[in-house]
């Protein structure tokens, strides 16, 4: 135990001593919670919109206003024909385009039914489907506004019932994507500098040959793997409470489930962590092969964790080796607790599994260092 | 008096592969003596004795460090001998309080004995003044000093030296060498490479090592007898030469 006690103690001076690495440590978590909380949005604002209007009656122009009223697009220009349209969403100027026909107005009012052609930029198909639907929901609503108007002035007979859902947001009412992004890069921060720092640690004392030194005398395996590591776990709790102080303050985050259950759970949490960042150390040579792995890993495990795209849209077997990704349930856990509220019994499963995995993580890490070649 | 052997190797082997690194070495090694342990670059120096020091496991043959195994029971093996490596291996970022302090600790000194051995070894080093310096901004020869007394911080029965003044003046090497003696007269077992010759005159018995073999082994005045020059250095010469 007096052991421990020294490594600790020697770890600490020289984490504090190194000017480099605090404010790799401090500073840059911060600025990724506040830089990247404001950048990963989903949401799709400020369309370009442009439209070509061969009808030019009263009809075409309320609806071209509407449009215009609309928070979501921009309105840029009209174009006096197709081609010019097509050309300026070709050099991007524009990304939905909507094309109103000639005699819009005489057919809806004569017909009851007109055609609207619709053209959107789906590069990035996502905000292609976000955008049809805003266009959607703007066009229906004229609509029915329309059908009024007709109403008044002819038959009332053809009266069309209508079914119209309305939706609640639970636990996210507002629908604030930064209440959904905030905790998931919170899980991000704290789960990279420990994975980093404890990856590189014993690498580095292997490159300059202190590891050589430590290990000709008798201590044993545990104790020096314990007093490496338990640095790095108190460094890893104290990230994740300065980004909850900073998730409260700068973006007012709910916080509806116990902070001791989140605190519990990363204390595990940290521990697979730590043990896969000693791993790395204990099967590779030098500082940059850590790095690369360590990225490897981390790029493999921010993808599939649910942070960014739901893990229920992957394939199955791409879901399957999200089983086996530490952060996935990191990120449920956190989002869980703060935005959900859930309790001990809720987070159970995704506890026993994250506490497997500490296990087994550490197992191997123990194992696999040797202090004889 | 016959003085008990604290180091025995008998056919000590270690190959990489095809390469035989140590081939088959046999030697012993008796308390208090300064045993040299020389050989060219590459010779097989540091891989002898990195089976010694328990920190890589022979390929075949045996042989007992402190009269422990260094196969199944390297960890009491560790316990009794110091090591120094050729590369500097303390810490450069931590102060020479510090370094002494945490190996004490590590080795398992009580808080009491590290604070003894720690006002003792800084007053005998002379470090009285830069005690509370990183150990990074200390010349080389004084991270030696340091280095080889913190080896013995535990008082090991052995303290193995990995080529302990390469690269240091020879004003350095001299009081070096003191601190070897001064060792040994208290019954540590120094087990030494170098490159110098001059230093291996001061060795009580030498091994020479050539291509992973020792070739000859003896006091350093025998040698000199028995290969009929005057100086340990032409007798290493003699010998790299015979085998080209």
């Amino acid at each position: 135990m007096k052991t421990i006690g020294y490594i600790i103690q020697k770890e600490f001076k020289q984490i504090f001593r190194n000017k480099g690495m605090l404010p790799i440590i401090f500073i840059l978590p911060i600025l990724q919670l506040v830089i990247l909380s404001n950048a990963a949005t989903y949401e799709v604002k400020n369309i370009k919109f442009a439209y070509i209007d061969y009808d030019h009656t009263s009809t075409s122009r309320a609806l071209i206003e509407r449009f215009n009223a609309s928070t979501y697009f921009n309105v840029m220009t009209d174009f006096p024909s197709q081609n010019k349209a097509s050309s300026a969403m070709l050099a991007g100027e524009v990304d939905v385009v909507l094309e109103i026909p000639n005699h819009f107005e005489r057919n809806l009012l004569k017909y009851k039914t007109t055609d609207l052609s619709i053209t959107i930029n789906a590069i990035d198909g996502a905000a292609a489907g976000v955008e049809s639907g805003y266009v959607n929901q703007i066009v229906q609503s004229f609509n029915k506004d329309v059908e009024m108007s007709i109403m008044n002035t002819s038959k009332k007979a053809i009266q069309p019932i209508t079914i119209e859902s309305i939706p609640s947001f639970w636990f996210n009412t507002t629908l604030n994507y930064k209440t959904f992004m905030v905790p998931g890069i919170l899980v991000l921060l704290v789960s990279m500098i420990t994975l980093f720092l404890s990856g590189m640690n014993i690498v580095r004392e292997k490159e300059i040959g202190t590891l050589e030194q430590i290990n000709v005398t008798p201590i044993r395996k545990s104790q020096f793997i314990i007093g490496k590591l338990f640095p790095f776990w108190i460094i890893g709790m104290g990230l994740l409470t300065v980004g909850l102080i900073l998730a409260k303050v700068i973006f007012n985050i709910p916080m509806l489930g116990s902070l001791a259950l989140l605190y519990l759970f990363t204390s595990i949490y940290l521990l697979v962590i730590l043990g896969m960042g000693l791993l790395i150390s204990n099967f590779t040579n030098t500082q940059q092969q850590a790095m690369f792995i360590a990225w490897f890993f981390t790029v493999i495990f921010i993808l599939m964790s649910g942070l960014f795209t739901p893990i229920e849209s992957m394939p199955k077997w791409a879901q399957l080796v999200t089983e086996f990704n530490p952060i996935k349930y990191f990120v449920e856990i956190v989002r869980m607790v703060l935005l959900k509220g859930s309790g001990f019994m809720d987070i159970l499963p995704q506890l026993w599994k994250t506490l497997l995995y500490a296990v087994i993580m550490n197992g191997l890490a123990v194992w696999s260092y040797k202090k004889v070649n | 008096m016959k003085k008990e052997n604290v180091i025995e190797a008998n056919q000590l082997t270690k190959t990489f592969g095809d390469f035989t690194a140590v081939n088959a070495i046999s030697f012993e090694v008796k308390k208090g003596e300064i045993f040299g342990f020389l050989g060219a670059n590459g010779a097989g120096k540091t891989t002898a004795m990195k089976m010694l020091i328990g920190i890589s496991k022979p390929s075949s043959g045996t042989a007992k460090v402190a009269g422990f195994d260094v196969y199944s029971q390297t960890e009491s093996i560790k316990k009794n001998i110091g090591y120094m490596s050729q590369k500097f291996a303390l810490y450069d970022d931590l102060t020479v309080k510090e370094n002494i302090t945490f190996f004490g600790g590590i080795y398992g000194l009580s808080r009491k004995k590290i604070k003894e051995k720690r006002t003792q070894l800084i007053s005998e080093l002379g470090l009285e003044n830069i005690s509370n310096k990183l150990v990074g901004s200390l010349p080389l020869g004084w991270k030696q000093k340091l280095s080889f007394s913190v080896s013995l911080l535990h008082e090991p029965k052995i303290v193995f030296l990995d080529e302990p003044t390469g690269g240091v003046d020879p004003i350095t090497r001299r009081h070096f060498w003191e601190m070897i003696y001064k060792a040994a007269h208290q019954g540590t077992t120094i087990f030494v490479t170098t490159h110098y010759m001059d230093e291996a005159e001061y060795c009580d018995r030498v091994s020479i090592m050539v291509e992973g073999k020792i070739e000859a082994l003896d006091t350093p005045k025998k040698l000199k007898e028995q290969f009929k020059v005057e100086s340990m250095n032409d007798v290493f010469l003699k010998l790299a030469r015979n085998i080209e």
